[in-house]
């Protein structure tokens, strides 16, 4: 039992081992002056859709349910923590991003709970559906949303006309149009976001790999492999389904918060959902249930079409077939059997090389 | 009267919704799977209408023919390829990821031959306009053929499934796959049969979709397939009369959305409808309530 645990323990420390490699690396390539511009754009986007694919991990993976809404959550995360960051310019700007962080967190962790209560104690595929529903009115709600802050405090309506701001009042959120200017809030901390996102990882991969191996994380996994076996010996599905959901939808929401800070325009439109699938892409790719396989397969899948810029048309079109293929070639039973006779064959003559 | 203008409108499009959600309830109850491509047919569908018109010059008779036919047989080889190696696999997850990855490559594919603009659709159905009331309400051609094809489809496909001997096989086969193979019936065949029939039901919804909003991109049939699968749980999964009226119940609250509250904000409506459904009778208005055993 000990040896196992101590697997586990090793497992995670190559997981942290790998992040901080990386962003060693990184450091050393930037400061010798070896990273171009577009490679320095795309690391903090690695990162955001690196705790992005980790955390929808926690959900497809453990806890056996697919969500379809992951960019709806970092859609919440993202726009909660932008008005949080304009409406509370006053703040330090530090202590103002740790809590714009854990506004998003709780905004998208509160909106999980939401969807997930009506929808976990079902069977069958209502999640998927449900979620995606979610990302759809998500996105429609904030599109005719405008809000807008002056001295009376924060105004509500849905149209520019209809906020009656005072003078000197400002507008934040301009429906369709979005959000600008979230990243210039921070200007002393912008340049290391990119720490600041690899810290941010460091601690979603704390919490879902401690999760993973702690007793909830053995009835998540229990209510995924077999439901009624884990109903009776008295584990309450709907509880530990609920939770996994929550907490992934929480660290979506923390993956929204960096994403909003780092751009100068934050609008609604990108977080459609062909985002929910670029990351389920990114989790199937990797492996369903391998936390490691997200992380590198975020940042491979990522880095990739953006490096090669003329793949970028058949990008899609590669991703879904490479999509409908890893499904057909990992589950399939005939895919299976197969790959288990080609792999007794492998020891098989290993064996007998051994014995002669 | 532009109540009742409205309440048109609303049938006429909840009955597109209805043909779809027939489609989606049929694979599901008897395949009891999401076919997330369900919608993306609808697109090829109406690609192959405008392309064999406005390039082949074909007539429009044959063009929905063989538009029919390109669906029927394109959700066969779905199905072949993509979902029935999967059917006996230990995980739902993985045939409905699978799904959606089709439904992104049917996307990505008329993306790359067809191209990211919205084409404006050729007008197919040529039946005069009525007007009733003194000219007060004028009903479009298209409406009436719309409404008359969902209440076609409709009693022809109650009457295949309760009355044809393949029909019955696909009730066997919904209630009970393997006694169903037991007592000597053809599951795959079956199966097969199934998304036949509602791929080909798709290339007409295609068709009716693109006469009542006639532009076409390839993301036309995605928002659809997606309402009409909201259709078919509201109704009951599974069940071809719930699909009928839970397209049409969607339909006319989706043009009355519109209308009275915002245009922006009616999908909105429609999704909550799916949470609401689903909140407090999760079976639909038609389904059954089926036990689990162990």
């Amino acid at each position: 039992m000990k040896k196992v645990k101590n697997k586990t323990t090793q497992n995670n420390m190559i997981n942290y081992g790998i992040v901080i490699l990386l962003f060693v690396i990184v450091q050393v390539l930037s400061s010798t002056g070896n990273l171009s511009r577009l490679l320095t754009g795309l690391l903090v986007p690695i990162c955001v859709y690196t705790i992005a694919a980790v955390s929808l991990n926690l959900v497809v993976g453990f806890s056996g349910e697919l969500s379809l809404g992951h960019a709806g959550f970092m859609c919440v995360g993202a726009f909660s923590s932008a008005l949080f960051s304009h409406a509370m310019s006053d703040i330090p700007q530090i202590p103002r991003f740790i809590l714009a962080i854990l506004v998003g967190a709780a905004v998208a962790a509160v909106f999980g709970l939401i969807i997930g209560i009506p929808v976990l104690r079902l069977r069958g595929d209502y999640l998927a559906i449900v979620t995606l529903a979610f990302g759809e009115i998500i996105k429609n709600l904030i599109n005719v949303l405008y809000i807008g802050v002056d001295d009376h405090g924060l105004h509500v309506a849905t149209s520019s006309a209809g906020l009656h701001l005072e003078a000197g009042g400002k507008q934040i959120l301009k429906g369709a149009l979005g959000i600008s200017g979230t990243g210039a809030l921070y200007k002393d901390i912008k340049s290391s976001f990119f720490i600041i996102g690899v810290i941010l990882l460091l601690i979603t991969l704390f919490i879902v790999q401690n999760l993973v191996h702690s007793r909830s994380g053995r009835a998540i996994m229990s209510t995924r492999d077999n439901r009624i076996a884990a109903e009776s010996v008295g584990i309450n599905i709907t509880k530990y389904k609920l939770l996994a959901f929550t907490i992934s939808a929480a660290l979506a929401g923390v993956a929204g918060v960096l994403y909003a800070h780092n751009l100068s325009l934050l609008k609604v439109s990108v977080f459609d959902y062909n985002m929910s699938i670029l990351v389920l892409v990114y989790v199937v790719l990797g492996g369903i249930g391998n936390i490691r396989g997200s992380i590198i397969a975020t940042i491979i899948l990522y880095a990739l079409p953006e490096l090669l810029r003329g793949f970028a048309n058949y990008r899609m079109l590669i991703y879904a077939i490479v999509l409908i293929a890893m499904m057909l070639f990992n589950w399939a039973p005939a895919a299976r059997n197969w790959r288990a006779r080609v792999m007794e064959k492998v020891r098989g003559s290993k064996n007998k090389r051994e014995v002669a | 009267m532009s109540f009742i203008s409205y309440l048109k409108d609303g049938i006429s499009l909840g009955s597109i919704y209805a043909i779809i959600a027939l489609g989606y309830t049929m694979v599901y109850g008897i395949a009891k799977m999401l076919n997330f491509a369900h919608g993306d047919v609808i697109m090829v569908g109406a690609y192959v209408i405008l392309t064999c018109i406005t390039r082949g010059g074909m007539s429009p008779v044959l063009a929905v023919i063989l538009s029919v036919v390109v669906c029927t047989v394109l959700g066969v080889v779905i199905e072949k390829v993509a979902y029935s190696p999967l059917r006996k696999a230990s995980s739902n997850l993985a045939v409905l990821i699978t799904a959606i990855g089709v439904s992104y490559l049917l996307q990505n594919l008329a993306l790359l031959i067809f191209g990211a603009d919205a084409k404006s659709f050729v007008s197919v159905v040529k039946v005069p306009s009525v007007s009733l009331f003194g000219g007060q309400l004028m009903i479009k051609g298209i409406t009436i053929v719309t409404i008359l094809a969902c209440i076609v489809i409709m009693v022809g496909l109650s009457f295949f499934v309760k009355k044809t001997k393949p029909g019955r096989a696909m009730q066997a086969v919904s209630e009970d796959r393997d006694a169903a193979q037991l007592m000597g019936v053809n599951v795959n065949a079956t199966i097969s049969l199934t998304f036949a029939i509602g791929s080909g039901l798709a290339a007409i919804a295609g068709l009716l979709l693109c006469q009542t909003y006639p532009t076409l991109t390839p993301y036309t049939g995605a928002m659809p397939g997606i309402k009409a699968f909201v259709a078919a749980v509201f109704g009951g999964i599974g069940s071809i009369p719930g699909a009928m009226v839970g397209g049409i119940l969607l339909g006319i609250l989706e043009i009355f959305g519109k209308a009275y509250i915002s245009s922006q904000v009616a999908d909105a409506i429609v999704f909550a409808v799916l949470i609401v459904v689903l909140l407090v009778k999760p079976t639909g208005l038609f389904g059954k309530n089926i036990q689990e055993k162990v």
